[in-house]
């Protein structure tokens, strides 16, 4: 007999991998899943205690460890092991007692292995914190109960909300401060409800914790009788994983063309030519009609092929290569794409960019463009504005330093298969590149080609 | 209920993830660099990296050589193992010999005798005389603090050296591997992995390993709370007394300074299952010259060391 799933409980934690048979092909039922985190948060917020404190609790900090961070911390002076030294790794933070650079820290639970980029505060932290939700699925962001919404907290979710993060979770922190006292939480609770509202986040969701302690973080505490929801843990365990694929669009930079002759590891595949790289975003079925941009020639899908064996669909964010049913020219940089939306190439971009050099934009005249696995040489043609963080509107500008986040328009040297970083996240998302030093000069998301820009000159449109 | 449509579950599990994650970067860094090389010496991270990069590039060769830098202090069974394995693969190694380097006096031994941190300078001189501009490393974040806070392109300078101050910001996976001349990129193909990902992707892609890696009885002594292996270069000094064990290693290094663990995981899954359940991270358990301060990891990888 297959047992029936029942409804509502998703939080199911058993470890069996095999309890029924799946019924598809395309998933290893039972299988832990991926979810990538980016933390946030202002200076004391206690980020470092609460990280710490997720990977004491989720039992993952090994004895070794444990070890090291009580003889430090007694050697500090300090009564109990301090969980923040847990992430601090190079030796100017432990001296300076700070958190210079993102971390990137690894923990388990039985159903879903976390990468979670611990971004700092304090130091460029609009720098730090884009790096981190660049790829995050969610980020975890820190408040302090007295404190409630800042002005960098609202930076923080602006921040989450331009590079589309899809899920936000606030820890209202220090919770055992306020004397575990319902109304304090209630009412930043109901602030944050009413930001995230305002910058169009999708998911907003709040948990009252105290990192210190541990309250809420792994375990339930005792002392919030009032809250019924979910651990901190407990939201992270059942997120839904990323973007669905099934509702995507196809979408596939070639990465390289693996061509063997006579290198090939079997005589059978002396003349393959496939297409190697990785899906960016939707599936993609053998016969399925697609386009090769930015060139337009249209063909369909002959082969999806692993080292593994060939694949009847696959889907993002596997690495495959693909077979083509004609014999037209592909090369790194092309994008494959559905046929039925693809698209428009263009050499000229409207874009948002976060500004993470210390060379300010005014004095890099010429850039490079990274767009998928294409680089083009590019112009900047105009600073369309500057985005107030706090405003959250555009207000006039003619340069862009470190951390600023600004409107630019871009002319290209080679046309990019440009879409709206709102819906494609992959191929939506460039750098800017100092073609001398080599520096990371900005990160851009595209806008929508087709809104132009008159109707939301001053508005921003998240 | 259920319905009669059919649906497909579109999530990868998290080592399908992983892997599609590192065959994206081998492809990347073949796409846009002039001469990679694999650091390969036969240790389980090196031996994952392959098989990654034969996968990458499959139905073709794996387009780079691999690099061993030989501290001279090897297990003879991991020679064996690398030396059939580059057979295997039929890619071209290159060996820099740390011994090459104490016999013309380039270099002179520690009094400590481990020669982990000796490989600096002929892997830095192989990089040169090689003009390598990318340098693929199986160094992980989960391993070691400093290491967690390294890209997946990391640059180096024309000393090999890495400024932990000055990373480039990595968004999304738009890597940037711009270089200057005498530059070159360490890139880290497994730094999302974590060890117990390393050990069920070998058991699932059945990957062979050295064997010292399985438990094992072994001649052992106890320096400093780890097993150290009876061996030419590792003997016990008058205090220290030789047991036989029944151990495996967690990692492989120079075998005067890495640490076995007592262990009764005899296969693949065994160890899967003793490394789910360790209490002890892998380098605190096997590595001494990873106990010499906090900041033993940082300091020699400003230096260039991997």
């Amino acid at each position: 007999m297959p047992t029936t799933a029942t409804t509502a409980t998703t939080a199911t934690t058993a470890t069996t991998a095999t309890t029924t048979p799946t019924s598809t092909p395309t998933t290893r039922h039972g299988h832990p899943t991926l979810l990538r985190l980016a933390t946030a948060g202002s200076v004391d917020d206690g980020k470092s205690t609460l990280v710490g404190r997720l990977l004491h609790d989720s039992k993952s900090v090994l004895a070794d460890q444990l070890d090291a961070l009580e003889r430090v911390s007694r050697e500090r002076g300090l009564a109990h092991a301090d969980l923040a030294l847990l992430t601090d790794g190079l030796r100017a933070e432990r001296e300076q007692g700070i958190t210079i650079d993102v971390a990137y820290r690894y923990f388990a639970t039985a159903d879903r292995s976390f990468i979670l980029a611990d971004c700092p505060g304090h130091v460029q932290y609009t720098r730090n914190t884009v790096t981190g939700a660049s790829t995050a699925d969610a980020v975890v962001l820190l408040v302090d109960a007295r404190k409630g919404v800042l002005e960098q907290t609202r930076r923080h979710l602006a921040v989450a909300a331009l590079l589309r993060v899809p899920h936000v979770i606030v820890a209202v922190n220090k919770i055992d401060l306020v004397d575990f006292d319902e109304d304090v939480y209630a009412q930043v609770a109901s602030d944050l409800g009413a930001v995230a509202t305002d910058l169009g986040l999708p998911d907003l969701r709040t948990v009252p914790v105290s990192a210190l302690n541990g309250d809420n973080v792994v375990d339930r505490s005792s002392r919030t009788d009032w809250y019924a929801g979910p651990t901190l843990l407990e939201i992270l365990e059942n997120l839904p994983v990323a973007d669905d694929p099934g509702q995507e669009q196809f979408r596939f930079p070639v990465q390289l063309t693996l061509r063997p002759q006579e290198a090939a590891r079997t005589a059978a595949h002396r003349e393959y030519r496939g297409y190697a790289g990785q899906i960016a975003s939707g599936i993609v079925r053998v016969g399925d009609e697609v386009v090769v941009l930015p060139g337009g020639r249209r063909t369909t899908i002959a082969g999806i092929d692993t080292a593994d064996g060939e694949l009847t669909h696959a889907f993002a964010p596997r690495s495959v290569s693909l077979r083509l049913t004609d014999d037209i020219d592909v090369a790194r940089g092309d994008l494959i794409a559905a046929a039925s939306c693809a698209p428009e190439p263009t050499r000229d971009l409207l874009a948002t960019v976060c500004w993470l050099s210390d060379v300010p934009l005014s004095k890099c005249g010429r850039v490079l463009l990274k767009h998928t696995t294409r680089t083009t040489r590019a112009i900047i043609s105009a600073v369309n504005g500057i985005l107030d963080l706090d405003a959250v509107k555009i207000v006039p500008a003619q340069d862009l330093v470190l951390n600023d986040i600004g409107r630019l328009r871009i002319r290209t040297a080679d046309p990019i298969a440009a879409e709206p970083y709102a819906r494609h996240r992959r191929t939506g998302a460039f750098l800017l590149i100092d073609p001398q030093s080599g520096q990371t000069l900005a990160a851009g998301m595209l806008e929508d080609p087709l809104a132009g820009e008159g109707d939301h000159a001053d508005q921003w449109d998240i | 209920m259920s319905t009669p449509t059919l649906t497909l579950s579109l999530t990868l599990d998290h080592l399908d993830t992983l892997e599609s994650e590192s065959i994206h970067i081998f492809r990347e860094v073949a796409a846009e660099f002039e001469r990679p090389v694999l650091l390969f010496s036969g240790g389980k991270d090196s031996v994952v990296m392959l098989h990654l990069a034969a996968k990458a590039f499959w139905p073709g060769p794996v387009p780079f050589p691999l690099l061993h830098i030989d501290t001279g202090h090897n297990f003879p069974e991991v020679l064996a193992y690398r030396d059939r394995a580059v057979a295997a693969t039929g890619v071209r190694l290159e060996v820099a010999m740390v011994q090459d380097y104490i016999d013309d006096g380039r270099l002179t031994d520690r009094t400590d005798g481990t020669r982990n941190p000796l490989q600096t300078q002929p892997l830095l001189d192989a990089i040169a005389d090689h003009r390598f501009d990318a340098v693929f490393g199986g160094g992980r974040r989960d391993e070691e603090k400093a290491r967690a806070k390294e890209r997946i392109f990391s640059l180096r300078d024309e000393f090999g050296a890495w400024d932990p101050r000055n990373q480039r910001p990595e968004l999304w996976n738009l890597y940037n591997g711009r270089h200057r001349p005498g530059e070159h990129v360490r890139v880290f193909p497994l730094s999302n992995w974590t060890e117990l990902d390393v050990w069920r992707y070998i058991a699932r892609e059945d990957i062979s390993l050295p064997a010292l890696y399985y438990a094992h009885d072994r001649e052992v002594f106890e320096r400093d709370g780890m097993l150290l292996a009876l061996g030419p270069v590792s003997q016990p000094r008058e205090s220290e007394t030789v047991v036989t064990k029944q151990v495996r290693y967690r990692t492989v290094g120079d075998m005067s300074c890495t640490g076995a663990v007592e262990s009764d995981a005899l296969n693949v899954h065994d160890v899967v299952i003793e490394v789910a359940a360790t209490r002890l991270t892998e380098r605190g358990a096997t590595r001494a010259d990873d106990r010499i301060s906090e900041a033993a990891m940082e300091d020699r990888k400003k230096e260039g060391y991997f």
